[in-house]
């Protein structure tokens, strides 16, 4: 196919795009992963210098080993950090699923005028930063806070609920998040699902239920799955709600991330926990592109 | 010789379906009117109207996704009112098909068998045979986007079918068709009727579709029935203007009725021209109002006047619609109203003596046309 060089450049755009502010940071992250711990500024050794010539980059590149990846695998803290995010990532995504598809389903079968305001009404708590969101979480599930007051009041229950600083609190912090992730794509193909395949299914004799099972269900497949790596994905690697509500019981990645670069100051190791955790989500990643092509293909 | 297929002459035969006095209501619109209808075994039923003429909601009443506000739908004298989709012997073919876009052409048609519960073998057979009849056989593995507009239709009319229904519901089933696949397709639909002895209703806007394939047609208007009658009577006698107007190509010419005699009226519809005569067999009175309905095949063109016509005008061609095999002439009478006359064209277009402008003068039989009351 000829191609004039303005299609080219259009096309070349969004690869320059990736280049730049994905590519080549990840390569320095890498880099900095393959490196040593150093007291200087920045704190690893060693550092490309183009002054020495061709020895000085052989030397340079001599300096680089897959030790911190080792000691990442000999240290069960951080196999654990990674199970541990898996773990709390998978639950998160199923519990955001089930009450995701309900509320979508609900949506979907809403009167047709009603529709865009509830819609926006799932959008309304981006209107508000993802932070102060969290933190009004605190103010809610604390030991003091709204939740216990209320069951207190209602005297349902007799002591204050210990939820802050706990898994649960991570439960819920990223149901919360995350639940417009997961609704959008299911309403999405909800929606858009032509209304007579219900019709027929009833008139070909099927109960309510197997209609759901049998039709419903299957056709909003590619909205479950969308929305369940939208979920998963950025779940993960999730560190701001461990870090605020689960305290230091919570074990995940991006918390163990965060500590090993600020707290120790060890860049090279917090560079191969950044490194592995990339590799770890690119696999879902790739899963859910495939499903994509093979949807596109299929239509 | 057997008699003639004609349950709804015979006082004795019961109705499969019986609508009484069924009204619709959508908030304060009246989709249907107190409309009442039997409907017999082995009928090909044709339901024909105009866009909002109620006959969609007719049929999803027969089907139970709509509930009649008044009135009762009875099928073999029991009241299908109370009973959801799901549990009545009738099954409908949509309008969209609404195959099952997950599923196989095999699986799409047993689903509804497989809800109902019937033994696996029996699935098998059943759905076997009725892909043999629709011709579907070497599809049974595809989805329906792998299918033609054709196939898809087909697929949709099996998995009605193979539930046995007592009553088919056909929504427009052929509209998405081209031309001569619809044309090939409705004598299709024939066939798999007189095989199966199902009883079918079909809704549809298009008269030559409910023409060719049914044994009686309901022509509805603002939900209510304009006429039911077979596809002859629907032509050649229709009830009011509406029917005769919507049913083929006619041109009505308005006049007072002058004499009245027994089997026969003269109408005057211009002043100057001899009183037409217009066999009729209930007279209306001399001096009120009527209706002469003309079909343009009964009414003949010539440039000289004919020697032995019942009935003859003079005028002028106005226009004339070539349309291959045959030829409708618009030819304008003295007071400026239009008659259609159509001839077939037998001779090569360029040895025909009538063109644009030409005096001419038609002519037609005093049994050709039909006496409306005004």
């Amino acid at each position: 196919m000829n191609r004039t060089l303005g299609q080219r450049l259009l096309v070349a755009l969004p690869y320059l795009w990736l280049l730049v502010l994905f590519l080549a940071p990840f390569l320095i992250v890498l880099k900095i992963s393959l490196s040593d711990l150093a007291v200087s500024r920045p704190p690893y050794t060693p550092q490309l210098d183009l002054s020495e010539g061709w020895s000085g980059l052989r030397a340079f590149f001599a300096e680089l080993d897959f030790e911190n990846y080792t000691f990442l695998a000999e240290d069960s803290l951080y196999i654990n950090a990674y199970l541990s995010s898996l773990k709390i990532a998978g639950i998160s995504t199923l519990i955001t699923l089930l009450i995701g598809y309900a509320i979508a389903y609900a949506l979907a079968r809403a009167p047709r005028r009603w529709r865009p305001t509830l819609v926006m009404l799932v959008i309304l708590p981006f209107w508000t930063s993802f932070l102060i969101r969290v933190y009004a979480w605190i103010g809610i599930l604390k030991t003091e806070g709204l939740l216990n007051q209320m069951l207190l009041s209602i005297g349902l229950i007799g002591e204050p609920l210990h939820i802050m600083n706990t898994t649960t609190a991570v439960y819920i912090g990223i149901v919360y998040s995350y639940l417009p992730f997961m609704i959008l794509p299911i309403y999405a193909t909800l929606e858009k699902m032509d209304e007579s395949l219900l019709e027929a299914a009833a008139d070909l004799g099927s109960s309510r239920f197997a209609t759901f099972v049998l039709v419903t269900l299957p056709l909003s497949l590619p909205g479950i799955v969308a929305g369940c790596f939208l979920v998963f994905i950025p779940a993960i690697g999730e560190f701001v709600i461990p870090d605020l509500l689960g305290g230091s019981e919570t074990l995940m990645i991006g918390k163990t991330l965060w500590v090993e670069f600020f707290s120790n100051r060890d860049w090279p190791l917090a560079s191969a926990v950044a490194t592995l955790l990339l590799l770890l989500l690119i696999i879902p990643i790739v899963l859910f592109q495939r499903q994509q092509m093979k949807q596109e293909i299929g239509t | 010789m057997t008699p003639p297929f004609a349950p709804w002459a015979d006082p004795d035969s019961a109705p499969l379906i019986d609508l009484r006095n069924v009204t619709k209501r959508f908030g304060a619109f009246e989709a249907v009117r107190d409309l009442s209808l039997t409907i017999y075994e082995r009928e090909f039923f044709a339901i024909l109207g105009p866009s909002g003429c109620g006959k969609t909601t007719l049929m999803r009443m027969l089907a139970g996704f709509e509930t009649p506000n008044e009135g009762q739908i009875l099928l073999d004298g029991q009241d299908l009112t109370p009973i959801p989709p799901a549990g009545r012997p009738v099954n409908m073919m949509f309008q969209s098909y609404a195959l099952f876009p997950h599923l196989t052409v095999e699986k799409n048609i047993a689903f509804g068998l497989r809800r109902e519960g019937v033994p696996k073998g029996e699935i098998a057979d059943r759905v076997t045979d009725i892909m043999r009849l629709v011709q579907l056989t070497d599809f049974a593995r595809r989805k329906p986007d792998q299918l033609s507009g054709g196939q898809r239709q087909r697929v949709a009319l099996a998995r009605a079918l193979v539930k046995r229904p007592r009553l088919l519901l056909l929504d427009e089933p052929l509209g998405a068709l081209d031309k001569k696949l619809r044309q090939e397709t409705q004598f299709e639909l024939m066939n798999i009727q007189e095989t199966l002895g199902t009883t079918f209703v079909i809704v549809t806007h298009d008269q030559e579709e409910a023409m060719t394939v049914s044994s009686r047609i309901a022509v509805m208007r603002d939900g209510e029935l304009a006429q039911v009658a077979t596809p002859t009577d629907l032509y050649e006698r229709p009830a009011t203007r509406f029917v005769a107007d919507f049913i083929g190509e006619v041109t009505i010419l308005g006049g007072r009725v002058t004499t009245a005699n027994r089997g026969g009226v003269g109408l005057a519809v211009m002043e100057g021209a001899p009183d037409l005569r217009v066999m009729t067999g209930d007279a209306p009175p001399a001096g009120t109002e009527a209706w002469l309905a003309l079909r343009p095949e009964k009414v003949s063109i010539a440039r000289e006047r004919p020697a032995e016509a019942d009935n003859a005008l003079p005028g002028k061609v106005l226009d004339i619609a070539y349309l291959g095999n045959i030829s409708t002439y618009h030819v304008a009478l003295a007071d400026g109203s239009i008659v259609k006359a159509q001839e077939s064209n037998r001779q090569r277009a360029d040895r025909r003596g009538i063109t644009w402008e030409n005096d001419v003068w038609i002519s037609w039989e005093e049994d050709a046309g039909v006496l409306l009351p005004g």
